[in-house]
């Protein structure tokens, strides 16, 4: 055992030696992304940094005959514990140590985004400022000087504009030579405010000695000063107690210091500044300010999105529906035509659990594909262009019911088309409260799975009156997620809500290339993660589907399908309906395939008529409602558990839509029968 | 500290007003966050965009943010003549 761990650390050692790590450091909305899909192409992989939620981007490239180790480090805005992408970003550099550091800068914003570099000169790694999106800058009338901004801030800077592959070369040379020691760094670090520079030194006298690998002690005594829960959690378990007590003492004294510390970073930025942009920024105004006068608006913005929205679901519906018709009827149902020629003459339970298990499951995830890569493409363009936010700025009040804030908007929307990348999606809701509520509501959003089953049970039903009942449900949905919201909100979260704090970037050209990546590697993980759950699950339905005696009829989901329908009478469901509900589980779409098992019509062409013909309206519409809030699919089960991390947040969830679909079923059926359906 | 009459919240500046940041009241990780976006006492802010209700949108250090009414209301800034 202990050999091989000795193996695996030396290897590592080597791997190192031969390949410098570097880390791409940036706030969000500098471009850092476009330029680490420039440097690493498709010789990438996404993961999650170890537990936590966050993703984890890594890479790596050649540049003259030699491999570089490439990791894109979370976009924040500072590298104080705010959140666990900043803890990420800090911990990282500290105990990972990069070989070098490359902070990617907006030049068209060097003010701003020039406050993360503050924060990353005083740690003890050497740095490369990437000066990006010199073409912003330039069309919005300013001028900057590469060089002045080197010579005062202390390190090598690079113009650059990632989206037009401009100056990379020059980056990745700029990399060897501070890589081969050719190139000295030495920054000036911003200074405290004078009024908190004793306090600084008395907490540095304090602490030195006692600070725990890896940490320099000025940087930590600024962290406390700056309040920094976890450095402070950190200290005062380092410290001896008659220290911490001291160390405390002169923290309470200076409990405004975290804005003298951020004052003196800007301080500091701001003489970088002045010296090195010759010509500011013009007092135009911007199409940026143009455009938000409509998109922002309170309400030409949400006629704007209701429009964008609709555009999205028309793409998905006129390029995605038919793809996945065809991909159905002749790729899945092609090869599974193949397939069982192939095994006419293997045992039943071969030729079984190749054609319905595998191959179905298998079939589920490919047919899915066309509208997910659309959904993906179409996020990937609303994203890169900036105008996601102005989505979340003009649904923030609307989200306040929920006690929300715009920011739950987007991975509620992504619900539409899955819930899965819905669930993932939640990642940008800042805090943890409001994530967890989005994530349990996320669910109420309904996908294109369950609007196809109610595309096709609603003609059959409704007839000319089924584009009516679609929208009803789907507005039905809309109300149901509302209202468990803010319930929930009360209920769990005691209605409190999180700041919502958010940049408005500016308005630019979608880039192919970004996007196109994201959608590759949104699908690929999709694929990766839906498919093998849907596939395993596909397996384990198609088994308790024909054991123990071979055959659908006297199957142990008949017998469950059986032993619950007393639940499913009281929504008006026989136990035909309630399996088929229940099946519904490992994909949305696969309860009118149950239904055909059932009656006994392989391909669906009849169904439609015999269903008809065997159902009143009542237990339709019944049907459709509990379709709609049954509990979520397998897949977005999966990944409730794992951005929750708790098994206990995800059988809330399971219980939670079991309760709403019986209870807004029952509701709707015996509505129905009193109105006479 | 307690407002005096020159000191305003900034949800109360209205659209094309400006204003300097004077303190900030409410929690500490809040003021956290506005600091690294670049709210910092002095630093003057641009109001790009107030109706009155709902979200508002500023504009500081050349940047634009939104935020919540809720949020701007602990935001103390003075109003700028002219």
């Amino acid at each position: 055992m202990s050999d091989c761990h000795e193996t695996s650390a030396s290897t590592r050692v080597i791997v190192r030696e031969k390949m410098p790590l570097i880390a791409l450091a940036g706030q969000p909305n500098v471009g850092k992304s476009t330029l680490f899909n420039l440097l690493t192409g498709l010789n990438q992989h996404v993961g999650n940094w170890p537990g936590k939620t966050v993703e984890r981007r890594e890479g790596s490239f050649i540049f003259d005959d030699r491999s570089y180790g490439l990791v894109d480090l979370p976009g924040t805005y500072s590298l104080t514990a705010n959140s666990p992408e900043e803890v990420i970003a800090r911990e990282f550099i500290l105990r990972e140590r990069p070989d070098v550091v490359v902070a990617v800068v907006n030049a068209a914003n060097l003010e701003r985004s020039l406050y993360l570099v503050a924060e990353l000169v005083a740690l003890p790694t050497p740095i490369i400022v990437a000066l990006n999106m010199m073409d912003v800058a330039a069309q919005e009338g300013m001028r900057i000087e590469p060089e002045v901004l080197e010579a005062a801030l202390g390190v090598p800077v690079v113009p650059m504009t990632a989206t037009r592959t401009a100056g990379t070369r020059e980056l990745l040379r700029l990399l060897r030579e501070t890589l081969d020691g050719h190139r000295l760094t030495n920054p000036r670090q911003p200074e405290i405010r004078a009024d908190h520079r004793a306090a600084l030194d008395e907490i540095t006298r304090c602490i030195i000695g006692h600070v725990p690998e890896p940490y320099p002690a000025e940087w930590i005594a600024l962290k406390l000063l700056e309040g920094d829960a976890e450095i402070t959690r950190t200290i005062q378990n380092a410290l001896p107690p008659e220290k911490w007590e001291a160390v405390y003492a002169v923290l309470r004294q200076h409990d405004d210091a975290l804005l003298a510390v951020a004052s003196g970073r800007y301080e500091w930025i701001g003489r970088m500044v002045r010296a090195a942009v010759v010509q500011p920024r013009m007092g135009q105004i911007t199409w940026t300010k143009q455009l938000d006068r409509w998109a922002a608006h309170p309400f030409w913005g949400m006629a704007i999105l209701a429009g964008i929205l609709g555009l999205v679901f028309w793409l998905t519906f006129t390029i995605g529906s038919p793809v996945q018709g065809w991909l159905d009827t002749q790729v899945v149902g092609g090869l599974s035509n193949l397939a069982g020629q192939m095994l006419a003459n293997a045992p039943f339970w071969l030729k079984g659990l190749i054609v319905d298990g595998v191959l179905g499951g298998a079939g589920a995830v490919i047919t899915f594909l066309p509208i997910m890569v659309i959904f993906f493409a179409a996020f990937g363009v609303l994203e890169d262009t900036g105008y996601m936010a102005r989505a979340a700025y003009v649904m923030d009040n609307l989200m306040h019911l929920m006690g929300l804030h715009g920011k739950s908007f987007l991975p509620l929307f992504l619900g539409f088309g899955c819930n899965v990348p819905a669930v993932m999606g939640t990642r940008v809701v800042d805090s943890k409260p409001a994530r967890l509520l989005t994530i349990l509501i996320a669910p109420l959003v309904p996908c294109t799975a369950r609007m196809a089953v109610v595309a096709f049970l609603a003609p059959a039903f409704f007839g000319p009156k089924a584009l009516l009942v679609s929208w009803t449900l789907v507005l039905f949905s809309i109300i149901i997620l509302v209202l468990s919201g803010s319930l929930l909100n009360q209920v769990i979260f005691k209605g409190q809500r999180s700041a919502f704090i958010m940049e408005m970037p500016l308005y630019h050209l979608p880039n192919t290339r970004t996007i196109g990546l994201l959608v590759w590697q949104r699908s690929l993980s999709f694929v990766k993660k839906a498919g093998t759950n849907i596939l395993a699950m596909a397996v384990v339905i198609w088994a308790l589907s024909v054991l123990p005696n071979g055959d659908f009829g006297t199957s142990y989901l008949i017998q469950f399908g059986k032993w619950v329908a007393p639940v499913g009478r009281w929504m008006g469901l026989d136990w035909r309906l309630t399996v088929a509900l229940i099946t519904s589980f490992p994909a949305k779409e696969n309860s009118i395939a149950t239904l055909g098992v059932i009656f006994g019509s392989s391909r669906t062409a009849g169904l439609a008529q015999t269903l008809t013909s065997t159902y009143s309206t009542a237990s339709a519409l019944s049907f459709l409602v509990a379709t709609m809030f049954f509990i979520p699919c397998m897949a977005t089960v999966a990944v409730i558990r794992q951005e929750t991390n708790s098994w206990g947040w995800t059988l809330l969830n399971i219980g939670l839509f079991l309760v709403i679909s019986i209870v807004a079923a029952s509701g709707v059926y015996h509505l129905a029968l009193a109105v006479g359906l | 500290m307690t407002p005096k009459s020159n000191q305003i919240p900034l949800a109360d500046l209205t659209t094309g007003e400006e204003g300097s940041i004077l303190f900030f009241t409410g929690g500490r990780s809040v003021t956290t966050r506005l600091a690294s976006l670049g709210f910092t006492p002095g630093a003057r802010v641009d109001m790009t965009q107030n109706y009155g209700r709902g979200p508002l949108i500023v504009t500081v250090r050349g940047t634009q943010v939104a935020l919540g009414r809720g949020e701007a209301a602990r935001i103390f800034v003075e109003r700028s003549a002219g």
